[in-house]
């Protein structure tokens, strides 16, 4: 299937390459813009099959089967079209913890995308002098990042253990703890703070802490490159002018930072919204951590309602665009504006 | 003292502050990993507190245990290893195979459409995982691919194709034009053209998002569950390692042995190759 389309290109190019000379038979040679636009669309010809058939067919066809009465067991035999209905939608919207799920989704992409952001900008503002081993600490940073998440999450399950992680011994043994804290199972946990006591979503912040602590690195690399790039007069100006630190950093490196910022946490939410395998390895999905993308896994392995699957995953997709139509509406000007 | 001594002060010791702070959240975790991967579990469940290991303690019976095939007892993660390994070097080759006309194409020709095919090889990534993992999933259970290495590999290609030609297309912007108007004037077809001279230009970027590639798919875990999780003996070593995590029956400490092994050839790669890798990534940001 692969191998297919890359022939493609060197059997088309040839035919490009012998129109390069003159033409015989008294046929006009093709101008240059007509040849470019040959031998681009001949070069992109097989990269658009691979992605039209792996990527673009199969998403056309999820937005199919949300429409449609499908069991993993009956789509064997059944057509690519039939058996129309908004069940799907119903079931979706109308199970019990739809909307808890929504709001959870919410708080855990915000959480995490504004989280590694903004370490990762106190990283590079940290990191961006040079000083003895930088280069190894910006190597080091990168750990959390490149390390499979699978290993990385399995380690905070054993630190964060009740039995035999060192996160409680440690906290019993520095701060007193009376009883070993489930961080991972635990949905609500009661703190007193000057007397007053509140709850705070435990393991949700758990989970919100791990994805800061896995990606700041993916905002503190890009953030690194720009800031590197701010001219060295901008600020030296400044210097002169008197600016303290905080000034300069307000009103020298934040403007210029900002484009990249934005681009950051519009990939950052992008990608948090759609996070599947932190939350599904750390507490699979339990003690208020049901984000909509494990209840897809849900629906598509324990009922095998790929309909239902589809729906869900459908409206998830569709939440993310209207919450992006809305950003590239009234922010990404604004942002542009102030750069 | 004036606010800017002050301040100057301040950050200069809060500098000294994050940068450890980055250094403890950054390694210890890794630390931590190793550490126990060296231990036997009752010294873990004696002391769970420890941050070393005692020469008395130490072993390294459990990467015996976690490597050794299921067939001597131990949890067979060689084999999973050699799985990961196929899968993810399938996967850079048929990603970059893909990829590699297609950012020729959009870095360099002007033909009808150049600009949307860009931004709907983009667009992809607005279209969870999971919502290509419903589709996926029922194709490949019709063609009797579902429990199979190949069937992976074509969907990470799925995966990792777009960022690829987005990082292959940013490089090849830099080389100049007129190189390929030289080797035009000197003869060459277009074909020859991309495999002669820019080709090898571009090793740098080419090595960068190979890399960048077998990292995505040696760690993933979503589409891997989906597929292989029936048939033990196609899993990755992060299906494997998440599957026995599951369990009771496995001591931690051989698991984090496995973690180690998992974690190792990822890290090792991307220390090799780390300035290549972070400049092939954020080539374009420094650009505003």
């Amino acid at each position: 299937m692969t191998t297919a389309p890359t022939g493609a290109p060197e059997r088309r190019d040839t035919s490009t390459g012998s129109a390069n000379r003159p033409a015989r038979r008294g046929r006009r040679p093709m101008t240059a813009g007509r040849r470019a636009n040959r031998a681009g669309l001949a070069f992109v010809s097989p990269t658009f099959v691979v992605v039209l058939v792996v990527v673009i067919l199969p998403i056309a066809w999820t937005v199919l089967l949300a429409f449609q009465h499908a069991k993993l067991v009956d789509i064997q035999g059944m057509g690519l079209f039939g058996n129309w209905t908004l069940d799907n939608f119903t079931q979706v919207f109308g199970s019990a913890g739809f909307w808890q799920s929504l709001t959870t989704t919410l708080l855990y992409t915000a959480g995490g995308t504004f989280g590694s952001v903004i370490l990762g900008l106190i990283a590079a503002l940290a990191l961006r002098k040079p000083f003895k081993g930088r280069g190894l600490l910006r190597a080091a940073m990168l750990l959390p990042y490149v390390a499979p998440v699978v290993a990385v999450a399995f380690v905070w399950e054993v630190a964060l253990s009740p039995q035999y992680g060192v996160v409680n011994d440690w906290g019993r043994r520095l701060f007193g703890w009376d009883d070993p804290i489930a961080f991972l199972s635990t949905r609500e946990y009661e703190v007193g703070l000057l007397g007053v006591h509140f709850e705070i979503p435990l393991a949700l912040l758990t989970v919100i802490a791990f994805e800061c602590w896995r990606y700041f690195p993916f905002a503190f690399l890009f953030i690194l490159a720009r800031l590197q790039a701010v001219p060295d007069g901008l600020e030296e100006a400044a210097l002169v002018d008197g600016a303290t630190p905080t000034q300069r950093f307000r009103h020298i490196l934040l403007p210029q930072l900002m484009p990249v910022l934005a681009l950051l946490c519009v990939l950052r939410f992008i990608m948090t919204f759609n996070k599947f395998d932190d939350v599904y390895l750390l507490t699979g999905g339990g003690a208020g951590t049901d984000v909509a993308a494990v209840r897809v896994y849900d629906f598509l392995t324990a009922r095998y309602d790929v309909g239902a699957a589809a729906a869900q995953a459908l409206v998830l997709a569709v939440s993310l665009m209207i919450l992006l139509g809305f950003y590239f509406k009234f922010f990404a000007n604004k942002v542009q504006e102030e750069s | 003292m004036t606010r800017a001594q002050f301040e100057d002060r301040l950050f200069g010791v809060l500098r000294w502050v994050v940068i450890a702070f980055l250094a403890v959240i950054t390694l210890l975790p890794f630390y931590y990993m190793l550490l126990l991967s060296l231990k036997p579990i009752d010294a873990l469940l004696l002391d769970p507190g420890s941050l070393w290991v005692s020469t008395k303690d130490f072993t390294l019976s459990t990467y015996r245990d976690v490597l050794r095939s299921t067939d001597a007892g131990g949890q067979g993660f060689l084999k999973f290893l050699l799985n990961s390994a196929l899968v993810s070097l399938g996967t850079v080759a048929l990603t970059l195979l893909a990829a590699v006309p297609g950012a020729y194409a959009i870095s360099r020709l002007k033909f009808f459409g150049h600009r949307q095919v860009s931004a709907l090889f983009l667009a992809v990534y607005l279209f969870p995982a999971t919502l290509l993992a419903v589709p996926l999933f029922v194709i490949f259970a019709k063609l009797h691919l579902s429990s199979s290495l190949v069937g992976l590999a074509i969907v990470y290609v799925a995966q990792t194709v777009p960022v690829s030609i987005y990082m292959l297309k940013n490089y090849l912007v830099t080389i100049p034009y007129t190189i390929e108007e030289a080797a035009a004037l000197d003869g060459c077809s277009r074909l020859q053209t991309v495999r002669k001279v820019i080709l090898p230009l571009a090793l740098p970027s080419l090595m960068a998002t190979g890399l960048y590639v077998f990292m995505i798919a040696w760690n993933e875990f979503l589409f891997a569950l989906l597929f292989l999780a029936a048939d033990p003996d196609k899993w990755t070593v992060s299906l494997g390692l998440a599957q026995l995590s599951n369990g009771v029956e496995v001591p931690k400490t051989v698991l984090m042995a496995g973690s180690v092994v998992l974690t190792i050839p990822v890290v090792l790669l991307f220390f090799a190759a780390e300035r290549l890798l972070t400049e092939g990534l954020t080539s374009g940001a420094d650009k505003s």
